[in-house]
């Protein structure tokens, strides 16, 4: 057995993002006890606790396995990082600036978030099974508790208490399949584990990986794993279903692509079918299912569940090209998901907040300019060129092929002209149906981040080339 | 100066087009500002110097549907109408210049490339004029008797709202009617071939308001693409068959092309006559020959003269022209000239026989039209193309004027065409009563007149095709060959026509000048004659009626017109002496032709002035004869069965069956609805339920694993 060593600077280095979160969290948590009014302090003190880490994240020398194989930070770990440290700001700040009355206007809240972030980081880092559980089930715990945040309201609790039974049910069956694994292997280390699998991959193995790709399938919302989703969004409060939409999908979907290249990477035509078929899955329920939808974050529900499958498109590949795709995918959907979310924050009426898709009838006349940008990013989600959105599809779908799936890209592409019909039924209600009345006028912070999710949603086929060179050199490492 | 004639007619027609264009879009801005402020005075100001004030005028209607009170006039009148009158005038005597420098002076044939247009492997199609003697004829009567009809418009259509749209298109018309006679290969023709077409389309259609006008725009239009159809295949065969379609080449290679065979429809058929009774079929809608005729009397709804210079002196001879033109093709296929023979005569007599019993005084004139074109035919048929071009040539003229003198009628009786309400206008109108019996005069072959040498020609001709005549040579009489099996057909049908020729022309004349005022009192009252700018037309294609066949007689059908005036651009091969013989026909035959004009008029004289009750009894006695020849020989009751309801039906069921069941069913509609149908179903499976969501996970969950399991 081995002897526990007092970690080396080398390792509290490499783990440096981590640490600033975890002390930073104490800290927060003091002053929100401590202090009267704290939500400002604390909300400032997570942005900047955000900021640092990303800071932190992209300074730090890349280094190879810590505390015994537990953690890594590789160039992919760091494309992610960068990407969650980002949504998560994002989402903060999106959540700081949405209204001072409401629920979310509660210390625990930015709290709540950075416990989220930090699970996702350490989600990101896992080289180990037993890592790859506690990340998991500290974002997961976060996130249950976010999601019934606002507790006075009935559909915010009933969305908490869906998403923690369901998530303890995956919990399990993930547990299941790393149990298996360890049984079947006796490792729990990652390359410990591949080098089992390569030597021989035994069924009771194989049934491991299920059980393990069903605990992570959920968690990024994946068919058949995915009926949470539509009713912990709506339920949750909007502020929190930004967040979801956004930063934990990008860390399970890394966390995902991560096991089946790196511990299950020699068994490749095992995983690539089950990973073909959650994908075609989510991308036709995806688009089917939303064009019944009349609340807009049930729709963007579903839209993520389609978007998902459509990301696992590139991973079913199995290649090199597939994951580098699945990345500039999660990097182009962060950016779209965002900015639609600060539109769905923005539908403010004198009366309150509304969900309903009706309510965005006309507001080409009333917010021309959110109505421009929605629409773009709607077309974008689409996948209309060329913006951002088509590039995303187009780099999965690409890889796809040169891997021979032309059954899961045409699939796929019938898939997102079906898709293509909820997103454009939207931009046809803002811009050729009578107004039913405009918006509030936008917070500053909701502006910025649309305006910025616009202008990258338009204008990444100027810089699709520098994205797609980091999301190489992240992927690279897989292979 | 030849590329100049072509180009002045466009250019009229594009200016005129411009100023319709910016007239219109004023109209719109000026109705618009005029419905804002509820004061329509302000509209016409801007116009005041060409607004009717004296709008009792526009009861005469011309059949104007768009007497719409709130509509405006079109501005720009003058220019537009004296642009283009100014130009086709110019046009017309550079025309008669080139007859005389390349018909009278040895002038020859001569091409002139205006630029390159189609060039696509062997297909090389450039702008290229060519200028013979048929094509300076055509110039000719095309050039004058556009400049007359310009000039007559200017005074038929002054109560028009839409003057300068109706320039543009006469001039457009006379463009592409130029660009088919100087063609120099056959996709050139066909440019002008459809270009005539469409300004046919454009001018019958030109009160679109009047449902009956549209509809006969649209009949003209598609009868004619089914010749169009035959004239496109030929064009078709011909470039299979040579290569190029270059009419220089072509002809070229005409005699050495005898013999050929060419898989058509399953059977071997001889290429020639295949490729040339396909060019014919062209012929037969573009002029309205005997089974696709029944567009020309519908086209009467146009303006009168569009009726003269489209329907009757020019467009609808461009069937002739093209054989004509086509003539050392024609030369090498024997049975298809016997089919244009048969075409031709038959058309001949049948149009002759409606022409008895219609009462619009248009439509008279129009079957005239028809049956005259029927002659040229014949003519063609036998091989004895400069006397169709000759009748072709004297009938722009007495026809044009018969047109246009109806036209003065119809303007003194404030629109009124139907000739039961006319009646005694001679008094009224005296010159265009002087004018319309020159007119018809020269159509009936009086003698010395127009028509007297050209028809006469024909009927001698189809004798002589029909071996009845005898050459006397060094005092042996050689017994005339037959040339062709359908001459005497022709002969006879001829020589029947003519006598319905007198007949109904002579019924018009008293029908409409003598006899008493059958219309309202009112419009006797009002009946005027025209005013000079629409006279002066008339005038001088009276002048043309009386004196074209004496002048051009000798030069255009004379012992040695072919070589003298033709100078190659219309063929005989060496065995056709029909030129030569039908000077020769038995002494009776020339005074036929004047027999039964004399006939005819005896006739009209007994039916229409002795004893006026006459025809209403023959008409009840021979009711089914009567209501035969009334209905057009029910011609467009059987397409109307034939073809019309079958498209009708298929078009319904393509429409409803094919496209909105089978189509739409199961395309657009039918996927959608689809998804609609999976959307509910995916929907209904979000239940709520918790246990429902955790079912469906294990429920994947064992699928997964079972798959894994057994693959």
């Amino acid at each position: 057995m081995n002897q526990i060593l007092p970690p080396t600077s080398d390792e509290l280095l490499a783990i440096l993002p981590e640490l600033i979160l975890a002390g930073g969290i104490l800290v927060a948590m003091v002053l929100g006890v401590f202090l009267r009014r704290p939500i400002a302090l604390v909300n400032g003190l997570s942005w900047l606790l955000l900021t640092a880490a990303a800071v932190a994240v992209l300074t730090i020398p890349l280094s190879g396995p810590v505390f015994h194989g537990a953690l890594v930070l590789d160039p992919f770990a760091r494309f992610m990082k960068v990407a969650v440290l980002i949504g998560s700001a994002v989402a903060l700040a999106m959540a700081w600036s949405h209204g001072r009355q409401q629920r979310t206007q509660q210390f625990e809240f930015p709290v709540l978030i950075l416990t989220a972030t930090l699970g996702m980081m350490v989600m990101i880092s896992a080289h180990d099974l037993i890592a790859l559980y506690i990340g998991l089930e500290l974002q997961s715990l976060s996130l249950y508790v976010l999601a019934a945040f606002n507790r006075d309201s009935v559909k915010s609790t009933e969305a908490g208490i869906k998403y923690f039974i369901l998530g303890a049910l995956s919990s399990g069956m993930l547990l299941y399949g790393i149990s298996m694994v360890y049984g079947f292997t006796g490792q729990t280390s990652f390359p410990a584990v591949a080098e089992a699998v390569a030597g021989d991959a035994s069924i009771g193995l194989i049934f491991g990986l299920v059980f393990l790709l069903i605990g992570l399938a959920f968690k990024i919302a994946a068919v058949p794993f995915h009926m949470w989703t539509p009713d912990v969004y709506q339920g949750a409060p909007t502020p929190v279903t930004a967040f979801f939409a956004a930063a934990p999908k990008l860390a399970a979907m890394a966390l995902f692509v991560r096991v089946v290249t790196e511990p299950f990477g020699s068994v490749t035509a095992d995983w690539q079918q089950i990973v073909t078929f959650i994908a075609i899955g989510s991308m036709v329920l995806g688009a089917f299912a939303a064009i019944g939808q009349t609340n807009i974050k049930r729709l963007m529900a579903y839209s993520s569940i389609g978007h998902v499958g459509f990301a696992l498109v590139g991973l079913a590949a199995g290649t090199e090209e597939g994951v580098q795709g699945v990345l500039v995918y999660l990097v182009i959907y962060l950016a779209m998901t965002l900015g639609v979310f600060a539109c769905i924050l923005a539908m403010r009426k004198p009366d309150g907040m509304v969900e309903d898709i009706g309510s965005l009838a006309g507001i080409s006349r009333t917010n021309p300019v959110m109505a421009f940008i929605l629409a773009m990013l709607l077309f974008s989600l689409a996948g209309i060129p060329p913006l951002a959105g088509f590039f995303a599809k187009f780099y999965v779908f690409r890889a796809a092929i040169e891997a021979d799936l032309f059954v899961l890209a045409v699939i796929g592409v019938l898939a997102s002209v079906v898709g293509a019909f909820y997103y454009l039924r939207i931009i046809k209600l803002m811009y050729f149906d009578e107004p039913a009345g405009g918006f509030e006028p936008m917070p500053g912070t909701l502006r910025l981040v649309l305006g910025a999710s616009g202008a990258f949603t338009i204008a990444f086929i100027l810089f699709a080339g520098p994205v797609g060179e980091l999301a190489s050199t992240a992927a690279g490492g897989f292979f | 100066m030849v590329t100049t004639i072509v180009l002045l007619p466009l250019a009229g027609a594009i200016i005129a087009g411009l100023i319709a264009m910016l007239g219109a879009a004023r109209v719109t801005r000026e109705r618009q500002a005029g419905q804002g402020t509820h004061d329509h005075a302000h509209g016409h100001d801007a116009h005041a110097a060409h607004a009717h004030d004296d709008h009792a005028h526009d009861d005469h209607g011309h059949g104007h549907a768009d007497d719409d009170p709130e509509e405006f006039d079109s501005p720009g009148i003058k220019p537009a109408q004296f642009i283009t009158t100014g130009l086709l005038f110019l046009a017309a005597i550079l025309s008669w210049i080139t007859l005389i420098s390349v018909a009278f002076n040895e002038g020859g044939l001569e091409q002139i490339t205006v630029l390159s247009w189609i060039q696509s492997g062997s297909l090389i199609a450039d702008w290229t004029i060519r200028v013979d003697t048929l094509t300076a004829v055509m110039l000719v009567v095309v050039t004058t008797v556009s400049a007359l009809v310009h000039l007559y418009s200017i005074g038929y259509m002054a109560h028009d709202r839409h003057i300068p749209r109706f320039f543009a298109y006469l001039s457009l018309f006379t463009f592409a009617m130029l660009a088919l006679v100087t063609a120099d290969n056959l996709v050139q023709l066909f440019f002008g071939w459809e270009g005539v077409g469409l300004a046919s389309y454009l001018l019958i259609g030109f009160w679109y308001k009047k449902p009956s006008a549209s509809a006969a725009a649209i009949k003209a239009f598609i009868v004619n693409r089914v010749g169009d159809f035959g004239f496109a295949l030929g064009i078709f065969a011909l470039f299979f068959m040579f290569d190029t379609v270059d009419l220089g080449t072509i002809f070229a290679g005409a005699e050495g092309a005898q013999g050929t065979t060419i898989s058509f429809l399953g059977a071997e058929l001889d290429a020639l006559t295949i490729a040339c009774f396909l060019l014919f079929i062209g012929a037969m809608g573009k002029s309205a020959q005997f089974l696709l005729h029944t567009w020309l009397a519908d086209a009467m709804e146009g303006p009168t003269p569009v009726s003269a210079l489209i329907h009757a002196a020019t467009m609808v001879t461009a069937g002739v022209f093209l054989v004509a033109r086509m003539s050392p093709l024609f030369e090498y296929a024997p049975q298809a000239l016997e089919f244009v023979t048969f075409i031709g005569a038959t058309t001949a007599f049948c149009a002759a026989t409606i022409g008895l019993v219609q009462n619009d005084i248009k439509r008279v004139i129009a079957y005239s039209t028809m049956s005259q074109l029927g002659y040229m035919f014949v003519a063609i048929g036998i091989g004895a193309y400069p006397v169709a071009i000759f009748h072709l040539f004297t009938h722009a003229f007495f026809k044009a004027l018969l047109f246009l003198g109806a036209g003065s009628v119809i303007h003194a009786v404030g629109g009124e065409q139907d000739m039961r309400k006319m009646g005694g206008l001679r008094k009224k109108i005296p010159l265009t009563y002087a004018m319309m019996l020159v007119g018809t005069l020269a159509l009936t072959g009086f003698p010395l007149t127009a028509g007297y040498f050209s028809k006469d020609a024909i009927v001698e001709v189809a004798a002589a095709g029909a071996g009845l005549g005898a050459v006397v040579e060094e005092g042996v009489a050689h017994a005339l060959p037959v040339i062709n099996s359908m001459a005497g057909y022709a002969f006879f049908l001829t020589v029947v026509a003519a006598i319905f020729t007198s007949f109904y022309s002579w019924r018009l004349i008293f029908l409409t000048f003598h006899g008493t005022f059958r219309g309202s009192q009112h419009t006797l009252d009002h009946a005027h004659e025209s005013p000079p700018v629409m006279m002066v037309p008339l005038f001088v294609l009276a002048a043309g009626a009386l004196l074209a066949g004496l002048v051009f007689s000798n030069p255009f059908i004379g012992d040695h017109a072919l070589e003298e005036f033709w100078q190659g651009s219309i063929l005989n091969v060496a065995a056709n002496h029909i030129m030569h013989d039908f000077h020769y026909v038995e002494a009776w035959i020339p005074w036929a032709p004047t027999f039964a004009m004399a006939l005819g008029l005896l006739f009209a004289v007994w039916f229409y002035i002795w004893s006026p009750g006459t025809p209403k009894r023959l008409a009840a006695e021979q009711d089914v004869a009567y209501r035969f020849l009334l209905n057009a020989w029910y011609f467009d009751k059987i397409y109307d069965f034939l073809f019309v309801r079958p498209a009708l039906w298929l078009g319904r069921f393509l429409w409803k069956r094919g496209d909105g069941w089978l189509i739409d069913g199961f395309g657009p509609d039918g996927v959608s609805s689809r998804v609609l149908a999976v959307t509910r179903n995916v929907v209904r499976i979000q239940s709520g339920y918790i246990y429902h969501y955790a079912f469906a996970m294990l429920i994947g969950a064992a699928l997964l694993i079972t798959w894994m399991l057994f693959r």
